[in-house]
């Protein structure tokens, strides 16, 4: 354990060292700054009606994040995530570095915790960002005041701040599970550029499916779907339903993506570099 | 130590049809500094990403200190090296890049960085990013990089490929010091003159397979050789010659001097052969092969 903390701590040393990884977590951070810019500079009374939470971005500085979750869900936080989960592997191999650690006194398996930890870190980092930044910028706007439930019933200021906190863990399910499927397409594909778009590609693949008609029955189980799984803590009372259930699709998505990019990594040939 | 440093048996990788490395056996033992010697393209390469564990044989063995490197990383404890050129995150200096490497050795090689540093004579550029570095600079980091696991065995691919005259003498040099130090040296190269400079022994691959494996001597005298012989009776010795066992292509040449190729162990019998007939020799002197003959025969 000791070692794959080592190996973590470089990534994450690694990852500050790369323009990727601000590249991602700038996005994260410039989004939510435009929206709420956006937002002042329009005026106006009225929100986006049709997306939760929409109408009440000139009440509650709240409700900005919440209505960038649905937005993000589309390709935003998908490609931020797909960024570092698609390169962290195939970045070494384009570098050729992989043989240069690959030979020092650590097994392959500990390196590859080691990289699965930093993405989720980056992941939980992004989405973190964003959230506050929207609450901040949201609030300076539209004041931190107490939010509408989906249910119609108003809760205070506090214990929205609370829940939107927990929203955005909700929310890291899916994501992780997008850096899940990112890692192994890193792994397998060994082309950073492969790997990044064919992540966001499996994403909006997962959410056409969701779409086409005749085949609502799969809905639940969409990956898409479990985006919107933090809207069950916004009822009275909260409905837990929706997130049980991305819990364990999302694990099933993630868990076989990791498990595949682990026997992968452990068993690949290292040629080339 | 006890058994060889290197012990390669059967040794084979075939990508698809194309077999890389075909039943190669080799023999490294404490002290050697061996050379790995063959045209590009004859599978050194690739035998020595097996003997690092980061390709997987299709058939054959690889012990190195009686440790298979397919099983675990920890039979490369004392072993360092590199295959092709040796490569490091471009976007962090040449310290950070063995800060991190010496992290992932553990065992107090952190504490080496400055001396290797030293060593290769890279100490005042080390604050600089690696993606700036020149490839002689790149190449002597990994020398670097190989030097912090205080190795008892380094394997080198092609170490002086791509460096100016000056930079192929000083790793030359560098090599022969560490060897002096104590460290055995597995290292490739098609370079005959790099062999023959600081090499004792020597493997030639061809298209996959051992072609050669021993000291240089013993590659010289276990080739046929041209020799020159001169008698005080070459019509009589020229009959001799004719008879004897071993030697091959005997001829007159310009009426006094007899040329004609054989082994060495051939010769000594000639030339007992010649003196029990009376026939005094004047001289008999091998026309050696200079190291690119001989490895041309091998190869070609």
């Amino acid at each position: 354990m000791r070692r794959v903390l080592t190996v973590y701590r470089w990534e994450l040393r690694k990852l500050r060292a790369q323009k990727r990884t601000y590249l991602g977590l700038g996005l994260a951070a410039v989004v939510p700054i435009i929206f709420v810019t956006a937002v002042a500079l329009h005026g106006g009374r009225h929100g986006p009606e049709d997306v939760a939470f929409g109408r009440y971005i000139h009440e509650t500085g709240l409700a900005f994040p919440l209505v960038l979750l649905f937005f993000g869900s589309i390709w935003m936080f998908p490609l931020i995530t797909a960024l570092v989960a698609g390169d962290i592997v195939a970045a070494e191999d384009h570098n050729g570095t992989l043989k240069t650690i690959l030979t020092r006194s650590l097994e392959r398996g500990q390196i590859f915790a080691g990289k699965a930890l930093a993405t989720a870190t980056y992941a939980v980092a992004a989405i973190v960002l964003m959230g506050v930044i929207a609450v901040v910028a949201g609030s300076i706007e539209s004041g931190l005041n107490s939010l509408v439930t989906l249910s119609g019933t108003t809760i205070s200021a506090a214990k929205g701040l609370r829940l939107v906190g927990a929203s955005l863990l909700v929310y890291l399910m899916p994501i992780l599970a997008i850096a899940s499927i990112g890692l192994l397409l890193s792994t397998v594909t060994r082309n950073s550029a492969a790997a990044v778009v064919g992540t966001l590609g499996v994403s909006l693949l997962i959410q056409l499916i969701g779409i086409l008609p005749g085949l609502g029955g799969l809905h639940p189980y969409l990956l898409s779907t479990q985006f919107n799984a933090w809207q069950g803590l916004l009822r009275v009372p909260i409905d837990w339903a929706p997130i049980g259930r991305a819990a364990w699709v999302c694990s099933l998505y993630a868990l076989p993506s990791l498990a595949a990019a682990y026997v992968v990594f452990l068993r690949r040939d290292v040629a080339g570099g | 130590m006890a058994g060889p440093v290197v012990e390669v048996r059967g040794l084979v990788k075939r990508y698809g049809d194309v077999v890389a490395v075909d039943d190669v056996d080799l023999n490294v033992e404490t002290g050697d500094v061996y050379g790995y010697l063959g045209p590009n393209g004859a599978g050194k390469t690739t035998s020595l990403r097996m003997m690092l564990g980061l390709i997987r044989p299709t058939a054959g063995s690889v012990r190195i200190f009686g440790r298979d490197p397919q099983l675990s990383v920890r039979a490369l404890d004392g072993v360092a090296g590199f295959v092709e050129e040796p490569r490091f995150y471009p976007y962090l200096t040449g310290r950070k890049n063995l800060e991190l490497l010496a992290a992932f050795d553990g065992d107090g090689a952190a504490s080496r960085i400055d001396e290797v540093l030293d060593v290769v004579e890279l100490a005042d550029r080390a604050g600089d990013r690696v993606g700036g570095y020149s490839h002689g600079m790149k190449q002597r980091l990994g020398i670097a990089a190989a030097l912090l696991r205080a190795p008892r065995l380094l394997l080198l691919d092609e170490p002086t490929t791509g460096l100016d005259p000056g930079g192929m003498r000083d790793m030359r040099l560098l090599i022969r010091r560490l060897a002096e130090d104590g460290i055995t040296v597995l290292l490739s190269s098609h370079q005959l003159a790099e062999v023959e400079e600081v090499c004792n022994r020597v493997a030639i691959i061809r298209r996959g397979r051992i072609a050669f494996e021993g000291t240089l001597a013993d590659m010289r005298g276990r080739t046929a050789t041209l020799y020159r012989l001169r008698t005080t009776d070459p019509d009589r010795a020229l009959e001799i010659c004719a008879a004897q066992a071993g030697i091959a292509d005997a001829r007159l040449d310009g009426g006094r001097e007899i040329v004609f190729t054989a082994e060495q162990d051939a010769v000594a019998a000639l030339s007992v052969a010649l003196i029990d007939t009376g026939v005094a020799i004047t001289a008999l002197v091998p026309q050696a092969p200079t190291l690119e003959e001989l490895f041309f025969r091998f190869t070609e």
